[in-house]
């Protein structure tokens, strides 16, 4: 799960990382009363789900109110395109806007999980304010990879190194390795999957502030921490993904024109693959549970033909434990209950009785495309929406 | 032979009072896997279809002599139970739960560490040798005994594979599902090791999908220490980068973990990488095909 900036930056101050000043706005009669209680200059700062909001325009230095004003205009109520959002971008509903700091240095922290060790691991470069990933690509001397213990979290040495690698004084150390092993603790406590400071600032009176906050948490986790749930903004996903989540199905749509309904989250991308391989463009990704009970197969259906650009689907069930004739009633039953489908639907059933499971598709009132294998629904699919 | 699982296996279920748990357990059982015990806190003495059920894996441990564990408890408490049957010396753990924590996967990756229990999965249909033993969610009768091993990230992906092997004839040595999540207990390096040493096995196929490094690490390993032919198949080739595909471990972060960059990096290793998902049965019984024609 992603949060906001201002979010994950109220979450460092209860771990003592500091932060600049700043105040979060929704409404632009505030942003003047903001600007003055906080002195000029001051950043605006477009609160989105995605990256790259500077390349994207979303972050903007005002050196006097009436800059501040035009640029909280410009975005507030708007949507932000960023390299990172997509063509349509990401509504921004909400601005921080914060006083601006005196930078003497940029430093990036990252902690992330190393999976090939199952580790929790610290990435830390002096190339701070860079996009972590061109550095790592150009090159990778410049970043220094900190593993550490789960059940203990970073030593104070583990910081003082990476302090070291950083050029940080000595004087330094200490406000350092405050900061740093309160980031980790974080990561530890709140289960969060990744936390990122990009860019941490050395200020001209030497002090530490994360200038940027970003926490991402493990989805599987959330169910200890009630108080990171509430912080979830639906407005920052796509309606038809919050809509299939709260049944239960993994969804995620994608730019092309054939919907696919599969289960199994392996089974599901391979459909897609081979959607691509025979030419074709698939419109989503629809998880709807190895089992695909007729429930799923409803709500499935529902959502994806619900997306316009939808122009065919694809249903490829493995019928594995539950039979392909029992799952063949249930998808003619779920369109048939839905009624009003007018789009072709090829459906590939395979499993035990799959020659029961075909014939049940073929009596329908409805008429499917029955395929014959993977290949040939992929086939079949393409050449419907041409 | 085959890999881990055989007929001798003696297993109890973990979590057999559930509803996936009784189901599967019963499925196994029908199978002709030996289940000799189900564990639930707070249940034990009762029965699941003539199943004896206990309190604790110690107890049942002592009573029944189980020496593979089967684990349907949910997320919140699976690792509780993934750690307790290690300290009971399971020597398999087969963890099918979907949903647990990261931070409570790397406590139990350390506990396991100083114990000798191997653990497939979690989030995993489990593991088969067909017609000896089958541990886990997969439905049996698509597998046949033969000479194949298969390893895979994903489930139902797997049946469909094994269904394309079974179909053209090709039976399968065993089969392991090491599941969707990031960190799991065995990893394609692991059980292709297995299938290295494991005379029976004349092939393998590998089922990889976006995200992490497992497919790359197995790459290298390949190049340098598997003899026989190896067939894979990535999924994910257009999946978007920075959005979980359902499974938790799939997922291309930072421009890493992407389909080509596994694809490339075991066809330079000598793999045969299908582009389809249709075509793995096909690829096997080809490589298969040349294999004989050479002396």
């Amino acid at each position: 799960m992603k949060i906001h900036e201002y979010q994950a930056k109220e979450i460092f101050k209860r771990f003592s990382i500091p932060v600049p000043i700043g105040y979060v706005v929704d409404d632009l009669e505030k942003v003047k009363e903001v600007v003055v209680t906080l002195g000029v200059p001051v950043v605006v700062k477009a609160q989105i789900h995605a990256g790259g909001r500077g390349k994207g325009g979303g972050i903007k230095l005002a050196k006097i109110a009436a800059e501040a004003i035009t640029a909280a205009k410009s975005l507030l109520g708007k949507k932000l395109v960023t390299p990172q959002t997509g063509p349509d971008g990401q509504p921004v509903n909400k601005l921080l806007i914060e006083k601006a700091v005196d930078i003497e240095k940029e430093y990036y922290l990252g902690i992330l999980l190393d999976r090939s060790k199952s580790l929790p691991l610290v990435m830390a470069s002096a190339a701070g304010g860079m996009d972590i990933e061109e550095v790592a690509a150009k090159d990778p001397s410049l970043i220094k990879h900190t593993h550490f213990d789960p059940f203990l979290g970073l030593w104070s040495y583990q910081s003082r190194e990476i302090a070291k690698f950083l050029g940080i004084e000595s004087k330094l150390l200490r406000k350092f390795e405050q900061l740093l092993r309160s980031l980790a603790k974080l990561y530890l406590e709140l289960d969060a999957s990744l936390v990122e400071i990009n860019p941490l600032v050395l200020t001209k009176e030497g002090d530490f502030i994360a200038l940027d906050a970003k926490i991402n948490f493990d989805d599987n986790a959330l169910f200890r921490h009630p108080e990171i749930i509430e912080l979830r903004d639906y407005s920052q996903e796509d309606p038809l993904e919050t809509e299939a989540s709260r049944y239960n199905l993994n969804y995620i749509k994608l730019d092309g024109n054939i919907g696919c309904m599969v289960n199994g989250a392996g089974l599901a991308m391979a459909t897609m693959d081979i959607i691509k391989l025979y030419g074709g463009e698939p419109a989503n990704f629809l998880d709807v549970g190895g089992g695909a009970t007729q429930d799923a197969v409803k709500n499935a259906f529902r959502i994806l033909i619900s997306d316009p650009s939808v122009k065919a689907v694809l249903i490829n069930i493995f019928g594995g434990i539950a039979r392909t004739d029992r799952i063949a009633r249930g998808v003619v039953a779920a369109i048939e209950e839905l009624g009003e489908v007018k789009i072709p639907v090829v459906v590939r059933l395979e499993g035990t009785n799959v020659e029961e499971g075909r014939r049940i598709l073929r009596e329908a009132n409805f008429d499917f495309i029955v395929a014959e294998n993977m290949s040939d629904a992929a086939e079949k699919v393409v050449k419907a929406v041409l | 032979m085959s890999i881990w699982l055989d007929e001798k296996a003696r297993v109890v279920v973990q979590g057999i009072t559930g509803r996936e748990g009784r189901f599967h357990a019963i499925a196994c059982k029908e199978y002709g896997t030996n289940i000799v015990a189900g564990v639930t806190p707070g249940k034990g003495g009762q029965e699941v279809e003539g199943i004896p059920v206990f309190d604790t894996v110690r107890e049942a441990t002592e009573k029944t002599g189980c020496n593979v564990s089967l684990i349907f408890v949910p997320p919140p408490f699976a690792a509780d139970a993934i750690i307790e049957a290690a300290d009971c010396g399971m020597e398999l753990i087969v963890c099918i739960t979907e949903g647990i924590p990261i931070r409570d996967m790397l406590y139990v990756k350390d506990f396991l560490q100083k114990s000798n229990s191997r653990l497939i999965g979690p989030n995993c249909p489990g593991i088969i040798t067909p017609g000896k033993a089958k541990v886990g969610i997969m439905p049996g009768h698509i597998h046949k005994a033969g000479n194949i091993g298969i390893v895979s990230r994903s489930g139902t992906l797997t049946y469909e594979a094994v269904w394309q092997l079974t179909n053209l004839g090709l039976g399968q040595s065993t089969c392991v599902g090491i599941g969707g999540d990031p960190v799991n207990g065995t990893n394609f390096i692991d059980v292709l090791k297995a299938f290295e040493e494991d005379e029976e096995t004349v092939a393998a196929v590998m089922i990889g999908e976006i995200g992490g490094s497992a497919e790359e690490e197995a790459a290298e390993w390949i190049k340098n220490n598997f003899s026989k032919p190896v067939v894979a198949y990535i999924a994910g080739i257009t999946a978007p980068p920075g959005r979980r595909m359902g499974h938790a471990g799939a997922i291309i972060m930072g421009g890493k973990g992407t389909a080509e960059g596994k694809m490339q990096a075991l066809r330079q290793a000598g793999v045969t990488v299908v582009e389809s998902p249709a075509q793995i049965g096909e690829a096997v019984a080809e490589v298969l095909k040349k294999r004989e024609v050479k002396p």
